[in-house]
């Protein structure tokens, strides 16, 4: 088995003056669930595009199982896709529309009745294979292109956005089965989302987008805990950003000025004394005592959550960050004018700004 | 809800202006197709109305006379072939024209629509100035080429219509599928867009079936389609026969137009 099931090596893409790709590098293991992360406009979904085939690189290679694809039309590809508007043809049955594929490929009819009866279980649809596309609810109807788009056993399966238009609880329902299905069939599968949640719950890795561009591609942990950039900071999770100013770094750690005081944070590259940055720290991170260690603040208000509360504490300076604190700690009161905030060094990221 | 009440009084007598108006122009509209549906029934030998008495001579004289069976044959000859082929050619290239990206697809659009736009007259006479270095005039040949041209720019606005409404990611989903492009077109993009190919057909046979002008000047003694024999036969003197085949081509359209309704009425695929 090929190691790498998709390669992409310098990919590029303009619209006119606009890059939405700008020379990509980015590799897809074999069996392996990537989702491309980003905002809108971020260059995901034209990558994925590209490697369906339904857009064309203006440089660069793509190489599906070894082989270069970069020129060949979607047909000629050996990919599934599931797009965001399901895209199930109206006119067929559910039957119909998973055994296009399958006829497609020229296989014998008792083996396409088998196939798709199997993926149709697979997706927990055994009895709906006589209806028509609108005679399902939106989840059905992802469940169906979802069978659709596998039931071939494509080498990688491509998703774009499948979860967009459905509603919260359908969405973390079908997470799972995806999860699942991925999970047994072993299917590689390249997966685009603007919902940094939806790609933490899913992913063996993501690849965060920002303008055309990778800005780190790790484990969700990796991002999560270790941004490589202030973008991926703030794009995944929600995060506190200090700003203030660098003293000088030493063995990994950078010392920082702010207006609350003195702190150290991690830094990925030394940054050079008298440099604006900003320190990110995780809300459950963050540590809010009456008294000690630490920047002072004041609470000016506590959220309950029904897992967690949030505190926002406002610092000396004015700028307010957030803490969460689990629901079992001891509450601490508005009243508490004065209180203390303090993180393991660990925790804090510091960025130039 | 009394002020609501009171609107809604306020507003009858318009309701009423309006009803009244609306009636009053379709009976301008219909009355004369009435009328000559009812003299077509006439014993008179005159147009005449209300018809002395009823009588199906003329529908007798309609279908024994020569010249208005060979009439109808060659307007049928002409009509069913001219739109097939503007049919087959007007789908083909509204799919070509809105759905590839076609270098200028807007002006090439824009001369295939040019038929409608052109006085018939021009296009007439063009035809029959090319025609005549061809051999082609009073021909059915002829006719059927200047049909289909005629027929062309209908086909191509209905179907180009149905195919920028029909999602194009499904023929993308299809081709991601494994499908190539003509699998595509054939189990995906035609039968989506069917209706709206079937009833550009059906409308071109009634364009086709009522054209005039161009039939006019490319047609001759023994090609003649029925809308050029009964412009000659009004000319002429005349007689109730020529209410008779007014009545048969109002039923033909009339068919047509069921049959295209019916055609709209069926499931609806968005």
């Amino acid at each position: 088995m090929i190691e790498n099931v998709l390669e992409l090596a310098g990919v590029a893409k303009r619209y006119d003056a606009v890059v939405a790709v700008d020379a990509l590098d980015l590799r897809l293991q074999t069996g392996e669930f990537l989702t491309l992360l980003g905002p809108s406009g971020s260059g995901k979904t034209t990558t994925l595009m590209m490697v369906a085939g339904l857009q064309q690189p203006d440089a660069g290679t793509i190489l599906l199982n070894g082989a270069p694809v970069t020129r060949l039309p979607p047909y000629r590809r050996d990919i599934g896709m599931v797009f965001q508007s399901y895209a199930l043809f109206p006119h067929m049955t559910v039957r119909r529309n998973v055994a296009f594929p399958l006829e497609m490929r020229g296989l014998p009819k008792a083996e396409i009745a088998r196939l798709v009866d199997e993926a149709l279980a697979l997706v927990k649809l055994p009895d709906h294979g006589d209806r028509l596309p609108k005679q399902l609810s939106g989840g059905q109807q992802q469940r169906v292109a979802l069978a659709r788009a596998m039931v071939y056993r494509p080498a990688l399966l491509l998703m774009d956005e499948p979860l967009g238009a459905l509603d919260k609880k359908l969405r973390e329902q079908l997470q799972l089965e995806i999860k699942r299905v991925h999970r047994e069939r072993g299917i590689s599968v390249l997966y685009v989302t603007h919902d940094q949640e939806e790609a933490l719950t899913m992913s063996d890795r993501i690849a965060v987008f920002n303008q055309g561009r990778i800005e780190q591609i790790g484990a969700p942990e990796d991002l999560y805990d270790r941004p490589a950039t202030r973008f991926v900071a703030s794009f995944i999770g929600d995060t506190n950003l200090l700003p203030g100013r660098s003293l000088g770094t030493s063995a990994g750690l950078c010392d920082v000025e702010t207006a609350g005081g003195r702190l150290r944070a991690a830094v990925r590259a030394p940054i050079a004394p008298g440099v604006g940055v900003v320190v990110a720290v995780r809300p459950e991170r963050l540590v809010v005592r009456p008294e000690g260690e630490g920047l002072s603040g004041t609470i000016v208000d506590v959220i309950f959550l029904g897992t967690a509360r949030k505190y926002v504490v406002r610092l000396a300076d004015g700028t307010e960050c957030i803490a969460l604190r689990q629901v079992s700690d001891p509450p601490l009161d508005l009243g508490n004018a004065s209180v203390r905030v303090s993180w393991d060094i660990a925790h804090a990221t510091a960025f130039e700004a | 809800m009394t002020r609501l009440v009171m609107n809604q009084d306020g507003m009858a007598p318009w309701r009423i202006v309006r009803g009244t108006l609306c009636l009053l122009v379709a009976v301008f509209l219909l009355a004369p197709l009435f009328v000559v549906v009812i003299i077509s029934f006439s014993s008179a030998p005159f147009l005449q109305f209300p018809p002395p008495g009823l009588s199906l001579r003329w529908y007798v004289q309609l279908f024994s006379t020569p010249a208005w069976i060979n009439a109808l044959v060659v307007s049928v000859e002409m009509m069913v072939p001219a739109a097939l082929l503007a049919t087959i050619m007007g789908t083909a290239a509204a799919y070509a024209l809105v759905r590839g990206r076609i270098p200028g697809a807007r002006l090439v659009m824009a001369c295939l629509m040019l038929p409608i736009i052109v006085p018939g007259m021009i296009t007439a006479a063009a035809l029959f100035g090319i025609y005549r270095g061809l051999g082609l005039n009073g021909t059915l040949t002829g006719l059927v080429i200047g049909h289909t041209v005629l027929n062309l720019p209908y086909v191509l606005a209905t179907v180009s219509s149905a195919l920028r409404v029909q999602d194009s990611r499904l023929e993308q989903a299809a081709s991601t599928l494994g499908a190539p492009p003509w699998a595509t077109f054939r189990r995906i993009t035609l039968p989506l867009i069917l209706p709206a190919v079937l009833s550009s057909l059906l409308v071109a046979m009634i364009l086709s079936f009522d054209e005039l002008i161009v039939s006019l000047f490319v047609s001759s003694a023994r090609v003649r389609p029925v809308a050029v024999q009964m412009w000659s036969n009004v000319m002429g003197d005349f007689d109730p026969t020529i209410a008779a085949i007014a009545s048969v081509c109002f039923l033909f359209a009339l068919l047509v137009l069921v049959a295209d309704l019916a055609l709209r009425r069926g499931p609806r695929l968005t």
